[in-house]
């Protein structure tokens, strides 16, 4: 009898098993348990408030206003024809708010930019973004729909405008934190205006974008959903079931609607967050290359 | 001494600054740096040591005077080592050659030169962050060699080091001034590292600056760490002390 067999086993490749961590930082699962530990904590507290309130503070005659947890989210999600379109929402939502922010971090890194390099763009500029952020979204937002429509353009349109300025604003002061003297080492060195952005000032910006865009993605989430509470022509966002159930009364998929809401809002901003501390963090050196 | 190889000079005359918010910094301040001359000026805080200095690397322009510079090319070390804490020492020191469009093999290649002749072997990957001041100010001491000026210039770089690691960085930049022979200008408002590191110390009088005495000192270069407990090198700072004392 033959077999064939191989004489060794297929070396596994070099980046299967990850590198020795560095002795002074702690595994990477104490870490993670360490960070969620408080917030599973966190939400078992307001689930405990929840039932609080809906069995001990209201009367069985108003519990339909606050139905329990299970009962909120049993209802809503085990039903399919509730909980398919809540979900298909919500991803159009979270589309709207990726792109918005993709936007406005592209506009608000070219407006800052501008500013940054030319004393007169500043001038014509900067009272913009200062209107963007004062006017209230609300005033601007029946303008938006009668130009742009009442459906997804114009709710990517509510959410530049609240998530721009935040990039505005920090890429802007990040182009100009770079220090007199690397200023004069530029000088010196007869570094071309171009040179000086793209070596030292864009550089020197890039933790404070980062900040930003931490900001900023937080923004969109709420843009996303106004613009969807708003704009309810085409396919409805989360926003717009929320304004629907309200309307209803339907206590159990709004309850859903809203926590589903809620965790989008952390899940997008933690994201944003843990990016700029691994970026920010490799961008000094804390990391070895 | 050893006749300079360069022929680097710089010239003042009769230099003047005063400032667009009216301040007077200089006046009618003349110096001659001649080929392989290391000179140092020291002056109470104030006078104008700064202003000098970016007069003579045209960061600034005289208000009156003329600021004649000979010089293939003119390196610059700031007051603070200035390295960009995103790029790595090598990356910092590189920067110089990256700008006038020096290939990347060329300039690692040199970088890991400059690194090396200031004691640096080893930490060419390191971000500033990582590295102690004195390191620090090796980079930027490092960066400023990296494009062979013959006249250097120097705005107090070794003012915010403790006291070994400024006698250290001393004989160090002497050793550098020995090998490279360029043409060195250093403000500080040590004395005793004035008179240590150069042929000639100017002392300057308080604001507006003026350049009140020209001391020469006799030692010859290499100088060994222990001049500076020789009799005559504290007859030679008394002599720098007193000119400061009586102009400040």
């Amino acid at each position: 009898m033959t077999t064939t067999r191989p004489t060794e086993l297929p070396a596994a490749p070099p980046d299967a098993t990850p590198d020795a961590a560095p002795e002074e930082r702690a595994p990477w699962w104490r870490t993670t348990v360490a960070r969620t530990v408080p917030i599973v904590l966190a939400v078992l507290g307001i689930a405990a408030i929840w039932y609080l309130l809906s069995y001990v503070v209201l009367p069985p005659s108003q519990r339909f206003l606050l139905p329990p947890p299970h009962q909120a989210f049993g209802v809503a999600l085990s039903n399919p024809n509730i909980s398919v379109p809540m979900f298909e929402a919500l991803w159009r939502s979270i589309l709207v708010a990726i792109i918005g922010l993709a936007i406005a971090t592209v506009v608000g890194i070219g407006w800052a930019t501008l500013m940054a390099q030319w004393s007169w763009a500043e001038k014509i500029l900067y009272p913009y973004a200062v209107i963007l952020q004062t006017i209230p979204i609300l005033a601007l937002v029946p303008l938006i729909g009668i130009w742009m429509g009442y459906s997804f353009a114009a709710r990517v349109a509510v959410c530049v405008l609240i998530a721009v300025f935040p990039m505005i604003s920090n890429t802007f002061f990040g182009l100009q934190s770079a220090s007199q003297a690397a200023h004069d080492l530029m000088t010196l060195n007869r570094a071309t205006r171009f040179q000086r952005l793209r070596k030292l000032e864009f550089p020197a910006a890039v933790p404070a974008i980062f900040t930003g865009l931490r900001t900023a993605a937080g923004l969109a989430v709420i843009g996303a959903i106004v613009g969807d509470f708003f704009f309810q022509q085409g396919a409805p966002g989360i926003g717009s079931l929320l304004r629907v159930y309200t309307q209803r009364l339907s206590m159990e998929p709004l309850l859903t609607a809203v926590a589903l809401t809620a965790l989008f809002g952390v899940v997008f901003f933690t994201a944003f967050a843990a990016l700029d501390r691994a970026v920010v963090g490799r961008w000094y050196g804390r990391t070895a290359r | 001494m050893t006749a300079p190889t360069t022929t680097a000079t710089l010239v003042l005359d009769g230099v003047g600054k005063r400032f667009a918010t009216g301040t007077v910094a200089l006046t009618d301040v003349s110096l001659r740096l001649n080929p392989g001359d290391f000179v140092s000026v020291v002056g109470p805080s104030g006078c104008g040591k700064s202003t000098l200095l970016r007069l003579a690397s045209g960061l600034e322009t005289a208000t009156s005077g003329s600021v004649t510079v000979t010089a293939t090319a003119t390196s610059y070390v700031f007051q603070d080592p200035t390295l960009l804490e995103w790029r790595s020492a090598a990356r910092n020191v590189e920067l110089v050659q990256e700008l006038r469009g020096v290939s990347r093999a060329d300039r690692r290649a040199r970088a890991q030169e400059m690194l090396d002749l200031v004691g640096l072997t080893g930490f060419e990957r390191q971000h500033p962050r990582a590295l102690s001041g004195g390191m620090r100010m090796r980079v930027s001491i490092a960066r400023a060699l990296v494009a062979e000026p013959d006249l250097a210039l120097f705005d107090e770089p070794f003012g915010a080091l403790d006291e070994i690691t400024r006698l250290q960085m001393q004989t160090e930049l002497q050793k550098l001034f020995v090998l490279k022979q360029f043409a060195g200008l250093f403000i500080t408002h040590s004395v005793s590292e004035a008179v240590y590191l150069s042929n000639r110390v100017l002392v300057m009088s308080g604001r507006p600056g003026r350049v009140v005495a020209d001391i020469a000192v006799p030692w010859d270069y290499p100088r060994d760490p222990t001049l500076r407990y020789d009799p005559e090198f504290a007859t030679l700072t008394g002599r720098v002390s007193q000119a400061l004392g009586e102009h400040s």
